[in-house]
């Protein structure tokens, strides 16, 4: 009898065993060689589930749907580091956007002269708008005392609102974020501002009011 | 000689390097943060003195970083190559 099992073992022309897990089936289409599906004692091909249970203990599910934790996890901080560098590179493109911007403004120069108003036509404590050196430029002229004028950009240096000037409190008021200037000198004396205002410089040739140049300024 | 023998690093020493990679990123990082903000307010108050050599320190940075996420790809590329 022994020795008839034997045979049917050897012999290739004796039906196989239907059964899949069956002797002498591994390897055959559909079938894994059994040491396939055999622990790994490589520590990197341990998948270790996030509630550090031994995998026998897993539900079913975690078994047939595997996840390598520990490369889930390496490959996001890889992920999470490429963003880190493309970030980096961002500021970087801004360091450089700032330069060239730079190299424009020196490029294109001190503004021409422009006339604003005649003397005669602003009265002690009234202002005027006007713009430069460019259209897009808007600024505020204003005459402190008979002999004494002075002229600022009109844009808040937080972030841009039309600043207001007020001469009965003797500051330019930004509506936006309650921020304060000095009538006098366009530095910040409340809320957000740090930087005082551009200033433009003033020449009166005869009775006419001419900007002649943009100071901008840290303090 | 066993195949984790033979890749240079195992996968928890990775996991350790790209910590130590991503603290070092993320110091540079905040570095060219402050640099980009205090080179532009320094220059839309009229100082350019500081736009240039924040813009090579800048650069300089990515350059770093970008070399270390390249040491890291090189590690990676390594280990598969061994394992083929």
């Amino acid at each position: 009898m022994g020795d008839r099992v034997a045979d049917v073992k050897n012999d290739p022309r004796a039906p196989i065993d239907p059964a899949i897990n069956s002797p002498g089936r591994e390897g055959l289409t559909g079938t894994a060689p059994a040491s396939l599906y055999a622990p790994s004692f490589d520590r990197e091909q341990i998948s270790i589930a996030p509630d550090f249970v031994p995998a026998d203990a897993q539900p079913a599910w975690r078994q047939d749907f595997p996840i390598d934790w520990p490369q889930d996890l390496y490959v996001e901080r890889r992920d999470f580091m490429k963003f880190m560098v493309l970030t980096s590179a961002a500021f970087a493109a801004g360091q450089l956007w700032i330069g060239a911007q730079n190299w424009f403004r020196k490029y294109t120069g001190s503004p021409p002269l422009q006339r604003i108003a005649s003397v005669d036509d602003l009265a002690v404590g009234a202002s005027i708008v006007f713009s430069y050196p460019s259209e897009h430029d808007p600024c505020l002229l204003v005459r402190l005392s008979t002999s004494e004028l002075v002229a600022f950009g009109q844009k808040c240096t937080h972030l841009s609102c039309a600043v207001i000037p007020r001469p009965e409190e003797n500051s330019f008021f930004c509506p936006c974020h309650e921020g304060r200037f000095d009538l006098r000198t366009g530095k910040p004396t409340a809320g957000p501002p740090r930087r005082p205002l551009t200033r433009i410089v003033l020449d009166l040739r005869g009775r006419d009011i001419y900007a002649v140049a943009v100071e901008e300024r840290t303090t | 000689m066993t195949p984790s023998a033979k890749r240079p690093f195992s996968r928890d020493q990775r996991i350790t390097i790209v910590y130590g990679m991503l603290v070092f990123v993320l110091i540079l990082l905040v570095l060219q943060l402050w640099l980009l903000t205090a080179t532009m307010n320094a220059w839309l108050g009229g100082d350019d003195s500081i736009v240039w050599p924040a813009a090579i320190v800048s650069t300089a940075c990515l350059a770093l970083n970008f070399g270390l996420y390249r040491y890291l790809g090189r590690i990676e590329r390594t280990r598969k190559g061994e394992q083929a």
